[in-house]
């Protein structure tokens, strides 16, 4: 779970980090990622990790058309009218899926899904191993491309000074779709690798975006790899605290680490103090 | 069919005053809160279970239940005020608020009332607050409204109006200038959290029962600020007309298309969608700033909020 709450996370961040917009349609961009799949695999018989082939290009492209035709026009607006934009966002997409698709709980049945092995006393189930994988492998794939690429390197200009981006010649416009794109890409791809093994409907997004936000806060708005290492710790924690605390209880707790952290290092774990 | 329009009027006072009570800490104030759900919620519960298990009159609850959220509000509005949350990040600590009442709700009633809390039924009454007809509901809530209606209109009109939107527009200029930011935040909270408890209240004796999902959903939350944001928020009557507008669009939805469920929620969604991109400040906001650049050539004053 670890991994994939990164993912989600690192999605987040980027988009926050680059554009100061606390993306509340995060978990419908996962919901879409997570359909995407099912549909595919019920379908075409589609393996569903074959199915990121397509889940990652299709929500990189709605991510795109989402921001260059709807957040776009709210970028010099009053944060809190951003907020309310992307809840406006994400109640259209959920209430559209839960319209085409009712709020039926779906699961994927794979014949590998339910296979599961077993490391000294614990019991590690194979798709949750994959998914692990592959979304560090993502992580570290979207850190090289900001690390490394002239696009990335952009990206990060715009994320730490505007203005100098702007002086330099960064197209600031394509940055955004470009930025946004990754960061919806990213939770599509998270969908996609829950999807095996966790129910799919159109509201399940939010279970996994309340605990991003969480993160996010945690390692620092906007600080990728704080994202990264919050998601693993969150997520190792989650695991761990299974055992002990029921499941409402458990998410009571992360509501309380939320408002605790925001109270009181709003700047997050690590350091870098927000502007 | 008298019922029906009666039931579609109490429903659009009820959103028309929940909205105004979040209009004053949202819209005047501009501490845009996530989570008034919880102290709906606080007050459904606290009039409701007093009733239950103390016979503590309805009425009597409803203030009861007023005074419970505005301990709620105060607890929450002095950690976020003292500690500077503000815009966004506000949003998200009212909203984590109401989803942990929301968890501690569902875990609290899952031994005790795991079929949710239903009042007794005690007749046709003014005294217990029961009626079984609409009208009597029409009429109280006719009356809350218009109350606060008024209370709206005089806080605009005094000095402690002019604090509010100076907080909301710029609150380090506003400090200042000597507007004590920090008292009339929470003089705001206060009055904001009062009102919504008392609607919870008027709500749980409407419907005679309650669940969590009722009283501390995310949807209470959201369906509270639709109002004002669509109407004008930090105007007197945008609240009650973004809440006519939200209810003759669900209606129509609802009769042209079913009860298909997803619709009424999608079409709220892109009406919010379209608010904000067309008229940032809603539509009252929208007529007042048009009106104002045929009245005289736009000096000045920009409507709108100081950046963080």
């Amino acid at each position: 779970m670890g991994g994939v709450y990164s993912l989600v996370a690192v999605g987040l961040s980027l988009i926050f980090g680059v554009m100061r917009i606390i993306n509340f349609a995060h978990g419908s961009f996962m919901m879409l990622g997570m359909f995407t799949t099912y549909w595919l695999y019920v379908f075409l018989g589609m393996d569903p990790y074959l199915s990121l082939l397509f889940s990652i290009p299709a929500l990189f492209l709605i991510g795109l058309l989402v921001e260059r035709f709807v957040i776009d026009k709210v970028l010099s607006a009053p944060e809190h009218n951003q907020l309310l934009l992307t809840l406006g966002i994400s109640m259209f997409i959920e209430n559209f899926a839960l319209f085409l698709w009712s709020p039926n709980y779906r699961t994927m049945d794979i014949p590998y899904t339910n296979k599961a092995f077993t490391v000294g006393l614990v019991m590690i189930s194979f798709p949750k191993v994959i998914a692990f994988l592959f979304a560090i492998l993502l992580t570290v794939a979207v850190y090289y491309f900001l690390k490394k690429t002239d696009l990335g390197k952009a990206i990060r200009a715009a994320s730490e000074e505007k203005e100098g981006a702007l002086t330099v010649g960064i197209n600031l416009k394509r940055i955004y779709y470009v930025a946004f794109g990754i960061g919806t890409a990213c939770v599509g791809a998270a969908g996609t690798l829950t999807a095996p093994f966790f129910y799919v409907n159109p509201h399940v997004g939010g279970i996994f975006v309340i605990t991003a936000f969480v993160i996010v806060v945690l390692g620092g708005m906007g600080n990728f790899i704080g994202a990264l290492v919050g998601g693993l710790i969150i997520g190792l924690a989650e695991s761990v605290a299974a055992a002990f605390i029921p499941g409402q209880l458990k998410q009571f707790i992360i509501y309380l680490i939320f408002i605790i952290v925001l109270l009181f290092k709003p700047e997050g774990l690590f350091g870098r103090s927000s502007d | 069919m008298g019922r029906y329009f009666v039931h579609l009027a109490t429903t659009l006072l009820f959103f028309g005053y929940l909205g105004m009570a979040w209009n004053i800490l949202g819209g005047y104030a501009g501490q845009f809160s996530f989570g008034h759900a919880a102290f709906f919620g606080i007050g459904a519960f606290t009039s409701s279970l007093l009733q239950l298990h103390a016979g503590v009159n309805p009425w009597i609850g409803m203030f009861l239940a007023g005074i419970a959220g505005l301990m709620v509000g105060l607890f929450i509005g002095y950690l976020c005020f003292r500690y500077g949350l503000h815009g966004p990040y506000f949003a998200l600590a009212m909203l984590a608020l109401a989803e942990m009442l929301r968890l501690g709700a569902i875990q609290w009633m899952s031994t005790r009332y795991p079929l949710g809390i239903n009042l007794p039924i005690l007749g046709d009454s003014l005294l217990q607050f029961q009626f079984r007809s609409k009208v009597p509901y029409y009429y109280i809530i006719l009356i809350m409204t218009t109350a606060v209606l008024y209370l709206t209109h005089s806080i605009e009109s005094r000095r402690i109006g002019l604090y509010f939107k100076a907080i909301r527009e710029n609150e380090d200029a506003a400090e200042s200038l000597g507007v004590p930011g920090f008292k009339m935040k929470m003089i705001a909270m206060s009055i904001s959290s009062f009102l919504t408890a008392m609607g919870g209240t008027f709500y749980a004796q409407y419907y005679l029962t309650l669940d969590e999902e009722a009283a501390f959903g995310v949807a209470v939350s959201i369906e509270v600020l639709l109002g004002p944001i669509i109407g004008g928020a930090g105007t007197v009557f945008g609240p009650l007309i973004g809440a006519g507008i939200l209810e003759f669009l669900s209606e129509t939805t609802r009769n042209l298309l079913g009860g298909r469920s997803g619709i009424h929620l999608m079409v709220y969604g892109a009406i919010l969608i379209a608010v904000i991109i067309f008229l940032p400040n809603g539509i009252l906001g929208g007529l007042k700033s048009i009106s104002r650049r045929y009245t005289r050539k736009s000096e000045g004053i920009q409507e709108g909020y100081g950046d963080a």
